[in-house]
């Protein structure tokens, strides 16, 4: 019984990060808007997290960034520098296909990779601070590739301070 | 602990006379075939706990047929009724139901303290192939049961044991995505599990020491995640490095005296040393890419680790002190968490290939490579104190969790080993003192 509550909480999870990460790529190419409507106040996290998009997800055993996230870098990279009141981490993250060691430190490379681009494109980098959870945090859990490329990620975190 | 009240001694041999052909195993062959033993019930005298002297038996059975190298006998097909262990056992009784070899034994209580003595005889040859007595206080009597299998390890194989030693792991419980995970420890049998945190913080990867009274681990408990320190007897706890960014992949040299650990700046992790007395950290490698889990050969000259500077991730072997790195790994896909034997001869990894984890060794020159298990998802060897059984987690992915593992080096007698919890990173300490 417990296993199947479980199940369908963590499949309507699983649903709502998907959800997020085809908004994100619906509205990559396009500049942050903020009339761009939704229930989210502009500069407010949420406001952050759907109209901007606060991750970027990665290749496997790869810290590159693809065009869909520089998009989306882009796009974090103009609204941090129109609401600079907010300080934030840059969680990188691994899938679980790694040992433990190395992940955190590709979840280190991940998270670096993210803080050089937004240093790149003018954002302080003392309002930055990197931390990696390596394999430890999964936002999917399940045992295939549409898992694994939801937890391959970087994930820009507002502190809630400001 | 038993040290400092324990005494041990040589019980006196009863056989009259030394026979030829002495009961002997050949642990070099491939396929051992496992001696048949006779552990019968130890006798008990002035125990509070009547049924003591029998479980240190059945500890002592159980030790046994979990390495593989012994099949206890089923005790119901035993013939003598052993009352005493000051006469000779009749020898035609246990060869009628084919046990080669014989423990007897007898637990003495008086006031809190324990002795124990045993005799190993040779059935066929009719002869006391060993016999000891031990001292040591009533809550001892388990890690009695682990000396004495280790002293019948030692006697029949000619190598030491590994009985009387501990584990570190990471207990884990909860979801997957908010894994709450625990440093704790228990006895190499799996019993006595004992949790060393609470579970507020993330912690991972502990190692012990060699002195066993002391791990290094990882932890996400303040700031950036730092390697840290932990008397296991007092729980007092250390920062082992302060630098700015993370410390991780922790593990001390084999006098106890450093701790070696990966420091990860910008995006890179090098490797650095910390000596524990003077505090003084010293850079080992310059790199701009990730280079990793490292461990000390025993005699602690050399060090091997993972890098992923040619691509993938190698197994690379360099002086103690740094310098040129040299590539011992070459098999297709990726290599990773070298740790070497305490033997020396071997160096147990973890390897990558497609999505398989594969638990494997091979020589420092990285030759006469050995898969020992693979599948999904194995990580994390760590060399029983013998350097005969390896210990790893697997993890089935998924809303599973890991499960602690054991296998020969001869890739034979792979069991579980039993955790009240999911668990994961064991680390195997030495034999105690």
């Amino acid at each position: 019984m417990t296993n199947v509550v479980m199940r369908v909480v963590r499949a309507t999870k699983f649903a709502g990060v998907l959800a997020l990460a085809l908004a994100a790529a619906a509205c990559a190419n396009r500049p942050y808007d903020p009339q761009a409507g939704g229930s989210a106040p502009p500069g407010s996290q949420q406001d952050f997290v759907v109209n901007v998009g606060d991750r970027v997800f990665f290749e496997s055993d790869s810290s590159e960034l693809t065009s869909q996230s520089i998009a989306t870098l882009e796009k974090q990279a103009q609204w941090l520098q129109i609401y600079n009141q907010y300080t934030f981490t840059i969680e990188g993250h691994a899938d679980e296909r790694g040992t433990r060691e190395y992940n955190i430190a590709l979840g280190a490379r991940r998270a670096q990779t993210v803080r050089d681009y937004l240093a790149s494109r003018g954002v302080q980098p003392q309002r930055m601070r990197t931390i990696s959870y390596g394999k430890e945090r999964p936002v999917a859990v399940c045992n295939d590739i549409s898992c694994w490329s939801q937890n391959r990620r970087a994930v820009t975190v507002l502190s809630t301070s400001s | 602990m038993l040290g400092a009240g324990a005494a041990a001694g040589a019980l006196a041999g009863l056989s009259p006379q030394r026979a030829a052909a002495v009961l002997k195993l050949d642990v070099t062959q491939g396929n051992v075939q496992p001696v048949p033993i006779a552990i019968p019930d130890f006798v008990g005298v002035g125990l509070q706990d009547p049924a003591g002297a029998r479980n240190v038996s059945l500890i002592i059975a159980s030790n046994l047929r979990r390495s593989g190298l012994f099949a206890p006998i089923d005790p119901a097909a035993y013939i003598e009724k052993i009352s005493t262990i000051d006469t000779l056992p009749r020898f035609p009784d246990w060869r009628q139901i084919n046990a080669q070899a014989l423990v007897t034994g007898r637990i003495t209580q008086s006031d809190g303290r324990l002795k124990a003595e045993f005799r190993l005889w040779d059935v066929f040859a009719g002869q006391q192939l060993r016999g000891e007595q031990y001292n040591t206080t009533a809550d001892n009597w388990r890690r009695i049961a682990h000396i004495i299998s280790d002293a019948i390890y030692e006697r029949i194989t000619g190598e030491k044991g590994y009985f009387d030693s501990r584990v570190v792991f990471v207990d884990e419980s909860g979801p997957k995505e908010r894994r709450i995970k625990r440093l704790a420890l228990m006895d190499q049998d799996g019993a006595n599990v004992r949790y060393l945190t609470r579970g507020d913080d993330l912690v991972l990867t502990p190692r012990f020491s060699s002195a066993a009274d002391t791990i290094t681990y990882m932890s996400y408990s303040q700031g950036d995640p730092k390697v840290y320190l932990m008397n296991i007897e007092t729980g007092q706890r250390e920062i082992v490095s302060n630098f700015p960014g993370m410390s991780f992949s922790p593990r001390f040299s084999p006098d106890g005296q450093r701790v070696i650990f990966s420091l990860q700046r910008g995006g890179n992790s090098n490797l650095f040393v910390m000596d524990l007395r003077s505090k003084a950290t010293t850079r080992l490698t310059d790199t701009q890419v990730i280079d990793t889990a490292p461990s000390y050969s025993p005699d602690g000259t050399r060090i091997s680790f993972e890098s992923d500077r040619g691509g993938k991730q190698q197994i690379y072997i360099m002086a103690a002190n740094g310098g040129e790195a040299q590539r011992i790994s070459f098999g297709e896909g990726a290599y990773s968490t070298p740790v070497w034997s305490p033997r020396g001869d071997y160096i147990a990894f973890t390897k990558q290939t497609e999505s398989k984890f594969a638990i494997g060794i091979m020589r420092a020159d990285g030759s006469g490579e050995r898969i020992l298990t693979e599948g999904y998802h194995n990580e994390g060897p760590t060399w029983s104190p013998n350097g005969r059984v390896i210990m790893f987690f697997r993890d089935p992915g998924g809303d599973g969790g890991p499960m602690l593992y054991t296998v020969d080096v001869t890739g034979r007698n792979e069991q579980i080993l039993k955790t009240p919890s999911y668990a994961s990173d064991p680390a195997w300490s030495p034999l105690l003192q």
